[in-house]
């Protein structure tokens, strides 16, 4: 098997974060993005992976031959000198996913969910046309492209942008199972998959909609990013509990979905939760309020601080009585000074802050 | 022998001070661990001569019964009076309607304060600089930034600094930075002067024809203001010495300004009487600088307090709490890691849990600016009136809060009704 990761480029709506690391290295979770999504492959059955990238940083290339031994699979990069858009690098690393007869995956590396790969392949199999794509239900489908299937029929006749009117609430959630033959489809050149492709397809009548249980997030921008690591964890709690810091044990646990990594260290009096990510060798300090948060590897925070709805970065710290809150990004290395307040703050790397940032702003 | 005359206004006076004053006449709001009207009282007692220290205003005299009886008892040598004025009559109207009762007992100087305002009162130098000039008062000023001189009342000085030639209120353009700290000190002469002018003002009225004025001026001869009336002239007619002071000053007007004036008072007995002040204690929590901790508050070992801190009676602030330039009012409760910054938190509120109370500091630039009923423009220090509860996490930011409100969310640059 086969599967092919849209990265693109440099993930600048995740900055600051992507200024120290390339966006699927970022933990989510305290494992990097892009390895949640192999290790679900590799259940699959992936045996190769192509990275579609507009760059190559040497820290991803380094990483990644590490995942290549830990699994026994191949992972190559497919760099393109132009941005393709979502369907150019299908047809750029066309060597690799037409090697063989046996369908390929597409997945946008910015898409977090309980990746149902197995089931969507015994799916795709069976209905024996081109494509499938994965579906997840939302709310409000005003706002995204729908997938409009024939009645009690999961092939798909037609995708509406933005609807006014309701036709449906399932959209496409970024993760796809191929036929090689799709490449034929695509030439080389930017080309998107979602308009130029599909619509296509559909009127050919190979295109099936499977259906996404569960949640699904696209984490490419903090606030998403927050939320994305609240889904992951509530979904933890009912499939692995045992991952997460016991209510039971543990009396800073408040409402539960805390991840806390085993080498942390948390003082007395905190009061942690719901949906809190605690990174490797984390010191929290005595009657501290954590909620709705992301604290990277190496952090320190200190006693009586209040950090909600906001993410703090590698080797960062924030001071005695600080009270982060309103989506603030620490970048790496971001130092705030006792009693500070910091609301919706983005603050580059290596920076010290001394004074209130009371409205949201960037922090250079 | 001299007296004392403080000015303490009334309760329909001191608006700004709300929401503080709906609970406390502003003269009894404390400040460095006590009202502010004592530091003035204070101030008088160390003054040679002073018999009688009497204070007028508008309020009802029960009002300043117990503080005055406890002054009877600090202070001794002293004889305390409380005198009502029966009807709003300009500053100095009630002076000069009091007189009498003012000059009883062969009295040669006359102090005048304002108690709206906080200072070292340097009332000996004063009265010093008043026997030398043998004028008929003495103002005290303070020379402030040019830009902000035209909020307050200017005095344009001679070239030797000793006598003022002309005295201006809070005028548009600039006229001098050396304002009036709001004290004074007079002889009896004054009352004199207030005589003329009041004649002179009646001469000039009855000249007018009587029907087109009388209904809507039938008093006015009875109301004086001491600044634009009296002073005015006293400067034009050089009978105005001037004391230049270089010591603190500054005014207690808005609430906020509380807060700086709890700060220069708790430095001041950093000098003056240390053992008021908190100590740092192996058992006893962190102190940064000064900090006044009445005994009956209970402070947790693992809080962090000051600078310009005060706590006042029963109050009992929580584990790991941070309280800094900040006034805590009687039975307060401060719950575990709450956090209170340049702040005023009234009479029995309550702070939860990782609650966060924080205003701008005040300054002299932000205290004249006045606060917008949409809120944006609050820019200082955070006011919570009486019985404020703050739940658990809730942050009130630079927000004034009338008494009695619980706050559930988060609240920037409000007014809360």
């Amino acid at each position: 098997m086969k599967a092919l990761i849209l990265v693109g480029g440099f993930g600048t709506r995740l900055r600051p974060l992507t200024l120290t690391l390339p966006k699927p290295l970022v933990e989510f979770a305290n494992k990097p993005m892009i390895l949640h999504q192999i290790e679900a492959l590799v259940k699959a059955g992936v045996t190769d992976v192509v990275l579609a990238v507009n760059y190559k940083p040497e820290v991803m290339a380094s990483v990644l031959k590490k995942y290549e031994e830990k699994f026994g699979i191949k992972i190559t990069f497919s760099v393109e000198n132009e941005p393709l858009g979502t369907a150019g690098p299908l047809a750029l690393a066309r060597s690799i996913l037409c090697k063989d007869d046996s369908p390929f995956f597409v997945l946008n590396a910015d898409v977090t969910c309980d990746y149902p790969f197995k089931e969507m392949l015994a799916f795709h199999t069976a209905h024996g046309c081109e494509g499938t794509i994965l579906a997840t239900k939302v709310e409000e489908p005003s706002k995204y492209g729908v997938i409009v299937t024939e009645s009690n029929s999961s092939l798909i006749k037609c995708f509406v942008e933005k609807p006014v009117e309701f036709v449906g609430n399932r959209i496409n959630a970024g993760i796809y199972i191929f036929n090689p033959s799709i490449v034929d489809r695509i030439e080389l050149r930017p080309t998107s998959i979602e308009k130029e492709i599909f619509p296509a397809m559909a009127a050919n009548e190979q295109l099936h909609t499977f259906d996404l249980e569960g949640y699904w997030m696209d984490v490419g921008q903090p606030k998403d990013f927050i939320a994305g690591t609240c889904l992951y964890l509530s979904s933890l709690a009912k499939k692995q509990p045992e991952l997460l810091a016991s209510p039971v044990d543990n009396d800073f646990v408040n409402g539960g979905n805390v991840l806390v990594h085993p080498t942390a260290v948390i003082g007395n009096g905190c009061k942690i939760g719901p949906n809190v990510s605690i990174g490797p060798n984390v010191i929290i300090g005595d009657g501290v309020r954590l909620e709705k948060c992301v604290i990277m590897e190496d952090v320190q925070i200190k006693s009586y601080s209040f950090v909600r709805n906001s993410i703090v970065g590698w080797h960062s710290s924030v001071g005695s009585w600080s009270r982060l809150d309103g989506v603030s990004v620490l970048g790496d290395d971001v130092h705030i000074n006792d009693e500070i307040y910091v609301n919706g703050a983005q603050i580059l790397p290596h920076k010290s802050i001394s004074a209130n940032v009371t409205e949201p702003k960037i922090v250079m | 022998m001299n007296k004392a005359v403080i000015l303490v206004g009334g309760p329909s006076r001191a608006t700004r001070f709300r929401p503080l004053s709906m609970n406390l006449p502003q003269p009894l709001f404390p400040v460095g661990g006590k009202p502010i009207i004592w530091h003035q009282v204070n101030a008088l007692s160390k003054t040679p001569g002073i018999t009688e220290i009497i204070l007028l205003g508008l309020f009802e005299a029960h009002v300043f019964k117990s503080f005055l009886d406890q002054c009877t008892l600090e202070f001794p040598k002293i004889e305390f009076k409380y005198l009502r004025e029966f009807a709003l009559l300009g500053t100095a109207g009630g002076l000069f309607h009091f007189r009498d009762q003012i000059m009883h007992g062969n009295t040669k100087n006359i102090f005048l304060l304002y108690t709206d305002i906080c200072s070292a009162f340097p009332l000996t130098e004063l009265l010093e600089k008043h026997e030398q000039s043998k004028s008929i008062g003495t103002i005290m000023v303070k020379k402030v930034p040019r830009e902000l001189a035209s909020n307050y009342g200017c005095v344009v000085a001679d070239s030797e600094k000793k006598m003022a030639l002309h005295y201006v209120e809070k005028p548009e353009t600039y006229v001098s930075d050396l304002v009036s700290t709001g004290v004074y000190v007079f002889t009896t002469e004054i009352f004199k002067l207030m005589s003329e002018i009041i004649e002179e003002r009646s001469k000039e009225l009855s000249n007018l024809p009587k029907k087109a004025f009388h209904d809507n001026f039938g008093n006015i001869h009875d109301s004086l203001r001491l600044e634009q009336d009296v002073l005015q002239k006293m400067a034009s007619e050089h009978n105005l010495g001037i004391y230049i002071t270089d010591t603190f000053w500054r005014q207690i007007k808005s609430a906020a300004s509380a807060v700086p004036a709890n700060a220069e008072y708790l430095m001041q007995t950093q000098k003056s009487n240390p053992s008021m002040l908190a100590k740092q204690n192996p058992e006893g929590p962190t102190i940064i600088g000064s900090v006044y901790i009445h005994p009956s508050a209970s402070v947790d070992p693992t809080a962090k307090i000051g600078p310009n801190v005060s706590i006042h009676s029963r109050v009992s602030i929580g584990a790991g709490a941070r309280i800094k330039n900040s006034i805590i009012l009687d039975n307060v409760v401060v719950r575990d890691y709450a956090a209170v910054i340049n702040a005023i938190v009234g009479w029995n509120g309550k702070i939860g849990r990782w609650a966060r109370v924080e205003g701008n500091p005040c300054n002299d630039l932000n205290d004249h600016e006045y606060v917008t009923s949409a809120g944006v423009k609050i820019n200082s220090i955070c006011i919570l009136g009486q019985e404020t509860i703050v739940k658990n996490e809730v942050f009130v930011r630079s927000s004034i809060v009338l008494p009695y409100k619980e706050i559930s969310s988060d609240k920037h640059n409000e007014i809360l009704m």
